[in-house]
Order: structure tokens, then sequence, then C-alpha cells
């Protein structure tokens, strides 16, 4: 990893140097581990306070949106992504929320991401795969996953295998931990409205916190279902909630159901595929009912 | 001082909870938080700080205000009563008492506008404070002067290897203590918990953030206009993503809104916590007064370290519990504000 570094460091010295890119979005070193913050890099000086290690966790597509808008006589801004996060910029590409030609996009190789109390995340043990989407260029390679991977879609088939009392009271006791902070909502890369219905006081739903207990449900599962068929499974709703809620088995429940009524779909992954969720095509299944004519049996 | 083995604390807390209700610090989740004590619930007095503060069980999150119905063409006010409830919470950390101490500025310090509810909540609630012996890396309370192993409260507690000291603070410290005397020892002198204290001091001075209150000093109610037109805030603020995380999971953050809320029968007014990151934090005609997530983000950090102390008497609204350092989904904090803009580098 200490190699990765000063080869980023490189890299971004030579981008700022040559005035190719007016910045370069990489993570700033703190005070002890767990501790790295997204930062603009904008002089060549500054890169010796850039950390990349096995606990930079935050993503930085997100700040595309932004930075990739900003005039700067029409120069391009440097990113380094993460192998899942090249799934978010591919996502941000293809609902046109960060243009591709502002952006000098530089893969990162990674070899898991570890928490505070130095275990491995959650979102890395159930890794998607180290390969490297959308980017000009990659450093370091494709790194090698070196843990015994944990079935992504274990959880939700825990779930799944509920009675529909069992799986309420579970959401209700998770959810009833909820502080409405929005960390989840504000990482996500794909909550990137212009304005999000829970931040408008005339919807009549709060949100900076639960009215009741159908408030607390009635945020997630509009989350959840804004999501579907766009989320990445980049795993950060859940790296960042401080009450510990697992969201990603929201996220994958979806993404389970999808690929088994539409085939197997990686939101973020090409940008010429049009999502199962917002195209249409005659045979698409109709998820809720197996044969209407039949009288509508449930499924799913 | 008394004391009772750490194996028979069940007694203790059985003790306290016939004096109201007793909240500990409860495992759930993986997390803790202050919960009511019930026999068999998952105690956790190890951890150093509980992942929210004690400030919900005085302040929180949502309380109703005032009921509105309607008959006919007539509408009745029923306000919300006054807490009156005894309480007790168990386990407060010197950082959280201290974070009630300025919480108590804002909401009792002008006897013309006191906040009957939180006032209610003061009046009935003994907290019973532990004393911290092995700091984690994110807490800094020595910079605000916040002792962690003599923390203040209505009594004070130490768990020294498998017994745990108590000691009254306050009269009604008194009065726990006698209700809990029955099943504690006598302990004469203080020995037994010195070393524990200086060993905690001592872990303290070595943490990370050990030498922030040197960077302390540029701050405060010294030259406003300076501190607010840094130009290090355009990148302090880059990285946040305007959650509020930060604003919830702090004791002292006591901004909040005022809502309706729509029964279906009626209107039910309540208060909640807000936040200065919120884009809608004092949403007015005109829009939100500070536009961007800067100046935002520069209000919360202002309002902490300069306008509190100005108004308090020097006193800063931050404790260094060290819960935004741990929970803020990016890593930056009021410890790397404090240092940037006092002219240190992190790292
Ligand atoms: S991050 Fe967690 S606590 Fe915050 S709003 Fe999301 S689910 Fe709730
Ligand atoms: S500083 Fe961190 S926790 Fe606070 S609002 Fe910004 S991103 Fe959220
Ligand atoms: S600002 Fe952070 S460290 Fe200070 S009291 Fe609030 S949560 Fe704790």
């Amino acid at each position: 990893m200490q190699n990765v570094r000063e080869l980023m460091i490189k890299k971004a010295g030579e981008m700022l140097s040559s005035g190719e890119v007016y910045g370069v979005l990489a993570w700033e070193r703190g005070d002890f581990a767990c501790d790295q913050t997204p930062a603009l890099f904008t002089s060549p000086e500054s890169l010796s306070r850039l950390a990349y290690d096995e606990f930079t966790a935050p993503m930085l597509s997100k700040y595309l949106i932004n930075e990739a808008k900003k005039p700067n006589e029409g120069k391009k801004v440097m990113v380094f992504l993460k192998p899942c996060d090249t799934y978010n910029f591919g996502h941000l590409l293809s609902e046109h929320k960060v243009e591709r030609d502002r952006v000098y996009a530089v893969g990162v190789a990674c070899s898991g991401i570890f928490s505070r109390e130095k275990t491995l995340l959650e979102k890395c043990l159930a890794c998607k795969g180290m390969e490297f989407h959308h980017c000009d260029e990659v450093i370091g390679g494709e790194g090698k996953i070196t843990w015994d991977k944990l079935d992504r879609f274990a959880g939700v088939e825990m779930i799944e295998s509920m009675t529909p009392s069992e799986r309420f009271e579970f959401w209700r006791g998770e959810l009833s931990r909820c502080i409405r902070c929005n960390a989840c909502r504000n990482v996500c890369p794909v909550c990137s409205c212009v304005k999000c219905v829970f931040d408008n006081p005339g919807s009549g739903v709060m949100s900076k916190s639960n009215a009741d207990e159908f408030e607390e449900n009635m945020f997630h599962i509009i989350r959840a279902f804004h999501v579907a068929g766009r989320c990445t499974d980049c795993g950060e709703c859940s790296r960042v909630c401080p009450r510990n809620i697992p969201l990603h088995l929201l996220n994958r429940k979806f993404i389970k159901d999808v690929n088994a009524l539409f085939g197997p779909y990686q939101a973020g992954a090409s940008l010429d595929d049009a999502s199962p969720l917002t195209s249409y095509s005659v045979n698409d299944p109709e998820p809720g009912y197996k044969d209407k004519a039949k009288g509508g049996e449930r499924v799913a | 001082m008394l004391k009772i083995l750490m194996s028979d604390i069940g007694r203790l807390f059985e003790r306290l909870s016939s004096v109201g209700t007793l909240y500990l610090p409860i495992e759930g989740g993986g997390q803790t938080a202050f919960a009511p004590w019930r026999a068999g619930a998952d105690v956790q007095l190890d951890r150093v700080n509980t992942d929210l503060s004690v400030k919900g069980l005085f302040f929180p999150q949502t309380e109703d205000i005032a009921f509105f119905k309607r008959e006919g063409k007539k509408i009745s006010v029923l306000p919300s009563s006054d807490p009156d409830e005894p309480f007790a919470v168990f386990g407060v950390r010197a950082c959280d008492v201290r974070g009630l101490e300025v919480l108590d500025k804002v909401f009792l310090d002008d006897p013309a506008h006191m906040d009957t509810f939180y006032k209610g909540r003061r009046e009935n609630g003994a907290l019973i404070a532990l004393a911290c012996s092995s700091p984690a890396e994110t807490c800094f309370c020595g910079a605000f002067g916040v002792d962690l192993a003599e923390p203040s409260g209505d009594v004070a507690a130490w768990i020294v290897d498998n017994t745990l000291y108590w000691e009254a603070k306050t009269q009604r410290g008194e009065r726990l203590t006698e209700a809990v005397r029955p099943v504690m020892a006598e302990q004469s002198g203080t020995s037994a918990v010195d070393a524990s204290k200086k060993a905690a001091r001592d872990a303290l001075a070595a943490a990370p953030l050990a030498s922030l209150k040197d960077s302390l000093s540029a701050w405060g109610a010294n030259d406003m206009l300076t501190l607010f037109s840094s130009p290090l805030w355009a990148n302090l603020s880059m990285s946040c993503v305007g959650c509020g995380t930060c604003t919830y999971v702090c004791p002292t953050c006591q901004c909040y809104d005022v809502q309706d809320f729509d029964t279906g029968h009626g209107v039910t007014r309540f208060r909640c916590w807000d936040s200065c990151m919120y884009s809608d934090f004092t949403l007015m005609a005109s829009g939100n007064p500070r536009k961007t997530q800067l100046e935002r983000f520069r209000q919360r950090f202002m309002h902490k370290l300069v306008y509190f102390p100005e108004k308090y008497g020097g006193m800063f609204s931050c404790t260094g519990c060290g819960r935004c350092l741990s929970k803020c989904p990016v890593s930056m904090n009021i410890a790397k504000v404090i240092k940037a803009v006092g002219g240190v580098e992190n790292g």
C-alpha cells in the first residue's frame, strides 16, 4: 500500500505540475487510523499529506458532482477510485450527473478496508471484485481478495426465511435505532437528487427526526425503493451509519430480486445498458403476479 | 466512600431502580446507549463512551409541546405537562456531565426564559458519573479542562479491578447513597482509587489529541471576525456531506426545530433536534440564510468555539467526547478544525 501511495503522489504531482488537471480528489491524513478525510489537492507541495492505506474508507466519486462542474477554464479534475467506487462513477456518468470529459479517473489498488476496531468492513468481506471500470488508468494493478469471502446474499436469505411477523420485528428493531442523521443518504452516490423529497418542508414528512414509527419506516422504505436497480452495493450507507443499522440488507434484497427476475445486473458496470427498472420490454416479468389470467398468484 | 464488588453490581442497580427509572449504558445492535435497566440487560461499563450521549435523556430528540384539538369552530390547546418523574442515570462519563453543564447554560441560565421541559428533567434526574480508566484515541476532554478521573455529578464512581467505589458529591447524591448503603461496604480513605486516577490521566496525556489544547488559544471570543473570515473554511468544509451525524451524537448541540404533526384527529406540536449542517436549518421565507455548506459547517464550529464562549464567560461548548471524530462519515471533525485554524497541521 505504501508503494501504491507513492505512485499516487507521483502521478498526482505530474498531473498538477503539467496543468492538465486543476485539482486532485484524494484523501488527507489525520491523527490516527480511520481518520482520513477526502480532500482536493491543488498543489504538488501539498501532496505529502496524501494518505492511502487499509483504513482509507470514504469514497470520492460523489464529490465529482460538484468538482466536475467547476469552471476552472474547462480543466479536468483528477480522482482516485477504488474498485467498488468505479461502479459509483459509472452510475453517476450514466445518469449524467458527472461529465466524463471533465474527469481524469485513476483506479487505485485495494486490499480491503479495516474499521477502527481493526476488522475488515462487511462491504469488503462481501467484495464484488477488484476489477476497475471507466478509468483512464490504474495504479497498483488489480488487487486480490485474500480473505474468506462472505456470501453477499446470505443475510438477505436469512431474512427471506423469516415469517412476515419475524421480519417486521427484525426491521422494527433495527430501524428503531435510526436517528435520522441522513448520513446514509448523504454519502450515497445514488442519492444525488438536487433536492431530496425529505428536505422539502412542503412534503409533509420530516427529514430531521421521526415524528412516529411510521415515518421511521417510511424514510428507509422510500430510500430503498428509490435506489432499487441503481444501488451499486458500494456499502457506504452501512459503513457510515452511526447507529449500526444494516442498510445493505435492504439494498441487496432489491439487487437479488432484480438479478432473479431480469438476469444478473450490476449497476454502474456498463454505461450502455439501461437499468432493468428504468427500461421496458414486452417480455418484462410482472414480479407481483405470476399469471394474472389465473387469478394472480403472488410470487417473490 | 462506599464500595461493592462488581460481581454484586446487580444488587446496586436494583436499589437504584427503586428510586426511579434507572438508565444505564446498555448494549443493543452492536452499540451502547442509555436505556432503562431491567434484570438481564447487557450493561456495558467497559466501553468509554456510549454511541449516543446522555443528552437525549434530558433533551429528547423529539418531544411534544402541545396538542391542538378542533371541535367545530373551536380550537382548544392542551399544553404538555412538565416532566416530573424521578430517574437516575448510571455510568455517565465526565465529558457527558460537562455536556449537561453546557446545556444548563442554554436552557436554564436566563430565569425569565427557562426551558421548563429540560428543567423538569434536570431536577428529577440524578447523575451517577463513572470515571474513565482508559480513554479512547478520540478522547480530548482534557483540552476543555474536564478531568476524566474526577467526574462531577451527584455521585462519582470508579471501577478498579473488581470493585466499584462510590462517593456522593451533592445533596441528591447523599440521598442516593442512603438508598444504596444497605448493599454496599464502607471504604476508608481514597488510596484504592488514587493509582487508577493517575493512570487514567497519564493515558489521556499520551493520547493522540493531547496537544489539542495548545491550539485552543487561537479560539474563544478573541477575534471573531478573523476566525470567521479565515480562508481555511473552504478546504475544511469541502469534504462535509452535510449530514447531521456530528450534531446528533454531540452531547452539547442544542438547536431544535418546532414542527406540527397532523394526527388525523388534531395537531401535535413538537420540537425535535435540528442540525446547522442541514440545508433546511432555520429556513425562512427567503430560504436558508446560510446558503452553502461552507457557511453551515463554519457555523457549527464558530458556535462551539467562539460564540458560546463569548456569551458564557469563556466556556467552550465542546467537551472533547470524541463522538463526532469516530462517527463522521468522512472523518472531518472539530479536532481538525481547532488545529487547522489554530495554525497546527494534523497528523
Ligand atoms: S445513517 Fe443510520 S441513523 Fe442516520 S439516517 Fe441513515 S439509517 Fe438512520
Ligand atoms: S462534519 Fe461529518 S458528521 Fe458533521 S455534517 Fe459534515 S459529514 Fe456529517
Ligand atoms: S463537538 Fe464532537 S467532540 Fe465536541 S462535544 Fe460535540 S461530539 Fe463531542
